[in-house]
């Protein structure tokens, strides 16, 4: 067993729900959401930070779980891809990738959501370009990514036509 | 609209699969959780050819935590042999081709596995891992496979009495005399390197072992359950029936879960020994290390055409970078060999491929299966003919190509089995018209020339692909409707990303006459289904298609002939005596002319299971249910016809793919929603082929690209907008016209991307014979060409 | 791919840091982790102690007073990107911020992780070299000031003790009507550059220029500046004949050299891209003029 010298407590938010749990300082944060909070919708790709299949929001701003520690986000608000669907309601986003077919394997979904996500409450204006730009943050092996980025793009079209 | 009154097949109908995805709530086999798991990490060769001398598990067996430290010594109890089984006896290969379990004495690659850490978590069992010492007697590393073939060459395995696996063979027509009556003879040489499959998820797999009778349930990423569960339960020394493989959620296979890994069966010994539930999940860098890959062939090869441009005949040879083992016996360069046909005519063709080991992971089919590089040979000859012919490139294609009025053409070839090769259907020339006139392609010249005055160098390339899809012997589907109305699809098929579900559902949905709301799919369980095959080859929609087909319209039949056995209408006329077509509609039996009638497949579903006491139906079997193995022993050949447009800048080399269009032939699409998609995202993994992915190895077998930093696969900034389009020839080797489509997308890749950017380039006069092409090689070229023409 | 097993420390102020630095055994410090946790999670590092540097709020800053901006050393590449203050002073480091890797690594990368990892292509470094950045260095036995000349020893190695952490990085900008460019070259957005080159360049009365910085990353182990360029580039009238001449200073440097990358083609690059923003910069001066 680890020695208790390494175990810590860990609190955090996940999707407006605050967690405690213990793990050791050296547990990802993905691996705490998949393994601790038992929150596996965050998959992990590559654990080197290039793949994206684990990016949440972390106050907001998309980021690699892979490339921090549990014990880093102590205190923060996590946004995992659990949380996107409006109750029973797949959300705009997640509705756009089901209509386009956004999604094969569905393993780096979940990342690529929520960097999109991240995109469009940050911008105000979106084109293929920028879309694009922030998808290489992520791979994925079976799209080829038109299907992805035509479900982004049927996303801004509707914000921009004022229906969100 | 179909006598069922449904419509699925031929839409673009969403995919069922993808709500629990797009929540999260997808289960892979990392996902799945059962109490008392314990974790393996492998210890593995750092070496790429030595014999181990000792390993040294004791101060890793001391780690708190540790429940155990297994060597192939250790695991001999509950195994039937220390190496796999030869997986396919076609390959005449001796059992040196199978990987041992756990290498004991030798190890060939880097990353084999030659022991294993069980412990209480991951972290834990990495922690052990690097407490293992193994003393190593390095022995010289085969990295390059002409040297390796070389009569003189060290072995890269030990009791071996030659690198060379076996030599492939193909001599048909008259080659010699073709040559000495050729208007024209090229002499032209390849370098072909395909990487690594890398689905996002890796391998993976959870052994759990039922304490009382023993029984072994595995939880696997795989995309061929039942040949896990077999090999597994051959192993094990146990019945098929005492192991039961359940695929999870699989993100992505793409060839590298078709085989049975050592890192599986090694899983599961541990969990027969130890008693525990075992999961051992692959990380990206043992993906890199010891999942299968395509790799390396060199080509060297004579091309005899006559005045017009017509192949006459290609003879030479191809030396094929096996790796240390041949799981899959030779798949891969035969299928390089025998793909070099394409769409063409060729009327005479010797080959000699020599499949080498070396020490590197083993070959087995990526996406593609090896037809990718044979397509990229004959596609750069096209394009060398009519260079020297200074004819036109779409020209010299249309002379050579199989008329659609030739099929089903028999190609001359022979496949693995000796049958003859023969193309079923397509219309190659169709699909070529239809693209080039999409692309403009009379227009490019102006184009083109428009940008060079600018400083742009665009260039246009093309290519044919075509693929033998629908493996066979068989596929298995059984439909079921329960009491509660919901129809049940289990098939041996795998879902492994492809749509499979949703296609399936449709299927069943028009044959049975039920929503698809009502229908679940369940892929690859080997408790549902006894015989299956899986994923590879293109098959699914055919052979589990066709399948579902046949066992759908069977339970419908069933239902009609209990509705007549025991149904009246709402006159009460038994329905037995009334001369009027039933159909079935929603779920529910109608009659013509009678919305009165209506008598749900529920209610057959419940009469059907039996009661006892009560009669029940004449003449039809229990259960509204039915099983089908469809066969099929001749393959569907699928088609598609590339062109692409790329921009080379001459400061660094850079080729950016500007457009991107595809013609494809895969007989009836079912979906094509879905289909689009596996067109889509075979193109940009043959994009990674062409100009990015490169699995480097150092002098002494060491692996170089090892992170996705090195490694690089294509981003959504280098991959292009794709236009796809589909026509239809219908195969006549199965009810439903269905060719394959998840591969033939990725086989003309690499041949269009490249002819592109040597089009690009033409200025310069330099000729591409090697993919993929990097810009450092480019500029190499270029500035080559320019000091030659000085 | 899981990290070897350490014990965490989140000071709060740069005493603690110092405390920690002195006290334990094998420590490491880790500001945004976006090159420090691959490292970890393949076991190339395994350190005992891993201090975190972001519970320290007064490391995280842009500021200006007077003629110079401060840059806090835990500051993400995200704020640098999104600040007003670098897009007024330091354009330079407003254009190649863009270039650090994608999104999701500049929302929680450092500029001071970035400098103390000094990948020899990084574009902070590069920025910092351009613009002759003071980097403020805190060590157990104090404060001190080192240039950026100074600082980048050598490839992945900055001139940092081990008990010291980077602190801040100071810059003094260039005066408004400046020109300023910055390119890289990478196979994949995103990717490290395989080569990168960054110009500045100022002009007198006269129209000719009067103070030049060209600094080219990726081909030497760390950011290097073409100084023989710059002093011939001053006193001159700009043209396509003087960067051409001057940019071929970038053919002496010994190049890197690697599997991956050749030595020739990074020197290739090097001359070409270091015309392409000098040229660039003089063009984005006039169009700054023109204002």
């Amino acid at each position: 067993m680890p020695t208790a010298e390494y175990i810590q407590n860990i609190t955090l938010s996940v999707n407006g729900e605050s967690y405690t749990s213990q793990a050791e300082p050296r547990t990802s944060l993905a691996d705490f959401l998949r393994y601790n909070l038992e929150l596996t919708g965050t998959h992990i790709g590559c654990e080197h930070g290039v793949c994206g299949a684990c990016t949440v929001l972390i106050d907001g701003n998309s980021m690699r779980s892979c490339l921090m520690f549990a014990v880093q986000a102590e205190g923060k608000e996590i946004a995992t891809v659990e949380g996107l669907a409006e109750g029973n309601q797949l959300n705009s986003l997640q509705k756009a990738f089901w209509e386009r077919h956004g999604l094969q394997c569905g393993f780096c979904t979940s990342g690529i959501l929520m960097t999109l996500t991240e995109y469009f409450e940050i911008n105000s204006e979106y084109s293929e370009k920028t879309i694009r730009d922030v998808l290489s943050g992520h791979i994925c092996r079976c799209t080829g990514y038109e299907s992805i980025v035509a479900a982004a793009l049927d996303v801004a079209n509707s914000k921009e036509a004022g229906n969100e | 609209m179909n006598e069922q009154g449904t419509n699925y097949i031929g839409q673009p109908v969403l995919r069922v699969e993808d709500d629990s995805f797009l929540r999260g709530k997808g289960q892979y086999v990392d996902d799945v959780k059962v109490p008392n798991t314990f974790h393996v990490a492998f210890v593995r060769s750092q070496m790429g050819h030595a014999i181990i001398s000792r390993i040294d598990t004791g101060e890793a067996q001391a780690v708190p935590g540790v429940l155990a430290v297994l060597t192939a010594d250790d695991l001999k109890e509950a195994l039937h042999s220390l190496r796999l089984p030869l997986a396919f006896p076609a390959g005449k290969l001796d059992g040196t081709a199978m990987p041992p379990v756990l290498a004991s004495t030798e190890v060939a690659y880097v990353g084999e596995a030659l022991a294993m850490v069980v412990a209480e978590s991951r972290h834990v069992a990495e922690d052990a891992v690097d407490l293992v010492y193994v003393d190593y007697d390095e022995c010289p590393a085969l990295v390059d496979p002409r040297e390796a073939m070389k009569n003189n060459a060290d072995r890269a395995l030990s009791d071996t009495l030659s690198n060379c696996f076996t030599t492939i063979k193909i001599d048909y027509g008259d080659c010699d005399s073709a040559f000495d009556t050729a208007a024209h003879v090229f002499h032209e040489t390849f370098f072909l390197h395909r990487g690594a499959a890398h689905p996002m998820e890796g391998r993976g797999i959870l052994s759990v072992v039922d304490p009382g009778s023993g029984a072994v349930t595995l939880w696997a990423s795989t995309q061929a359950s039942h040949e896990l569960r077999n090999t597994a339960a051959e192993m094990l020394m146990k019945s098929n029936d005492d192991v039961r493989v359940i695929p999870c959620d699989v993100g992505g296979g793409f060839g590298s879960k078709f085989m049975v890994y050592p890192e599986e069966i090694a899983v599961a010994a541990a969990s027969v020994i130890l008693k525990v539930p075992v999961k051992w999940v692959e990380d990206r860098r043992e993906h890199f290390l010891s999942a299968i890959q395509e790799r390396d062939q060199y080509w060297d090869i004579e091309v005899a055409v006559s005045e017009k441009g017509t192949l006459q005949a290609i003879r030479g040879q191809m030396i094929h970078d096996q790796g240390a083992y041949a799981p899959h016996a030779i798949t891969v360069p035969y299928n390089s060999a025998s793909s070099i046909i394409g769409a063409y005519v060729l009327p005479s063709y010797k080959l000699e491929a020599h499949v080498i080991r070396t020490n590197k992971p083993p070959v087995i089919p990526v996406r593609g299966a090896g037809y990718q590089q044979g397509t990229f040979v004959i596609e750069r000859i096209m394009d060398r003919i009519a260079e020297e012919l200074d004819e036109d490139r779409g020209e010299i294609r249309r002379r050579n190509l199989i008329k659609s009025s030739q099929m089903p053409y028999s190609t001359g070839l022979k496949n693995r089995a000796g049958a003859p090769v023969v193309y079923d259907s397509g219309d190659y020339l169709a699909c070529q018209k239809e693209a080039l006139l999409a692309a403009d392609y009379k227009g490019f010249p102006e184009r083109q020339a428009a940008a060079r005055r600018e400083g742009r160098y665009i260039g246009l390339g093309m290519a044919h692909g075509v693929k033998c899809t629908g493996r066979g012997p068989f596929e298995t589907a059984t439909v079921r409707v329960s009491t509660s109305g919901e129809v049940s699809v289990y098939t041996g098929a795998n879902a492994v990303g492809q749509s499979t579900k949703t296609t399936l559902a449709q299927i069943c949905a028009d044959k049975l006459g039920v929503n698809i709301e009502q229908i679940k799919v369940i892929c690859g369980d080997t408790a549902y289904v006894q015989y299956g095959l899986g994923a590879f080859g293109s098959r699914q929609t055919m052979m589990a298609g066709n399948a579902v087909a046949f066992a759908a319209r069977e339970v419908r039949e069933k239902a009609l002939e209990v509705a007549r056995q025991l149904f009246k209408t709402s006159k009460g006329t038994p329905i037995s005596k009334i001369n009027r077509k039933l159909f079935v509609e929603n779920g529910h039996i109608r009659l013509t002319d009678d919305p009165e009638i209506e008598i749900s497949l529920s209610h057959i579903a419940s009469i059907m299971r039996g009661a006892a006491g009560y009669s029940f139906p004449n003449d039809v079997g229990v259960g509204l249910e039915a099983t089908h193995h469809f066969r099929a022993d001749q393959m569907a050949y699928a088609n598609g016809f590339h062109v692409c447009e790329t921009e080379v800048a001459l400061d660094t080399g850079h080729v950016k793919i500007n457009r991107y269009l595809a013609v494809h032939d895969c007989g009836k699409i079912i979906n094509p929603l879905t289909a689009v998609g596996q067109i889509q995202g075979g193109i940009v993994h043959g994009i990674g082929n062409a100009l990015f992915e490169q699995m480097l190895y150092d002098g002494n077998a060491q692996p170089i690209t090892i992170t996705f930093a090195d490694y690089l696969l294509t981003t959504a900034t280098e991959a292009p907008n794709i236009d796809c389009r589909f026509r239809e020839t219908l195969s006549p080797l199965n009810p439903l016209g269905i060719k394959g489509v998840g591969e033939v997308s990725v086989i003309p890749v690499t041949a269009a991307v490249i002819s592109a950017v040597e089009n690009a380039l033409s200025p310069f006069g330099i000729h591409i014979r090697e993919a993929p092409i990097t810009p450092i090689r480019l500029i190499e070229l270029i500035e080559q060409a320019s000091a030659s023409s000085l | 791919m899981k990290s070897s097993r350490f014990q965490y420390h989140r000071p709060s102020t740069l005493c603690e840091v110092m405390d920690c630095l002195k006290n334990l055994e094998n420590p490491r410090v880790i500001a945004g982790g976006q090159s420090l946790v691959p490292m970890l999670n393949f076991r190339l590092i395994e350190p005992d102690h891993l201090i975190d540097l972001s519970g320290i709020t007064d490391l995280d800053y842009i500021k200006k007073s007077g003629e110079e901006i401060s840059i806090g050393a835990m500051t993400t590449h995200r704020t640098v990107e999104f600040s007003e203050i670098i897009r007024t002073h330091l354009p330079l480091m407003s254009l190649a911020v863009l270039s650090v890797g994608h999104r999701q690594i500049r929302n929680r990368g450092t500029i001071g992780g970035s400098l103390c990892h000094l990948d020899p292509s990084a574009e902070m470094p590069l920025v910092s070299m351009a613009l002759d950045a003071q980097l403020v260095i805190t060590g157990v036995a104090g404060v001190r000031i080192v240039s950026i000349e100074d600082f980048c020893e050598d490839m992945l190695s900055p001139a940092i003790e081990p008990d010291e952490i980077l602190s801040e990085i100071r810059f003094r900008p260039w005066q408004k009507g400046h020109g300023w460019a910055f390119t890289e070259y990478a196979r994949r957005l995103g990717d490290f550059a395989i080569v990168a080159a960054a110009a500045l360049l100022d002009f007198g009365e006269d129209g000719r220029i009067s103070k030049a910085s060209l600094t080219l990353g990726g081909v030497g182990p760390v950011p290097t500046r073409i100084t023989e360029a710059e002093v011939e580039l001053v006193g001159q009238r700009p043209s396509e004949e003087l960067f051409a001449r001057t940019a071929k200073y970038c053919a002496e440097i010994e190049p890197l050299d690697d599997p991956f990358v050749p030595g020739w083609y990074r020197q290739r690059l090097s001359v070409k891209f270091a015309q392409r923003v000098l040229r660039e910069a003089w063009a984005q001066s006039q169009v700054g003029n023109e204002h």
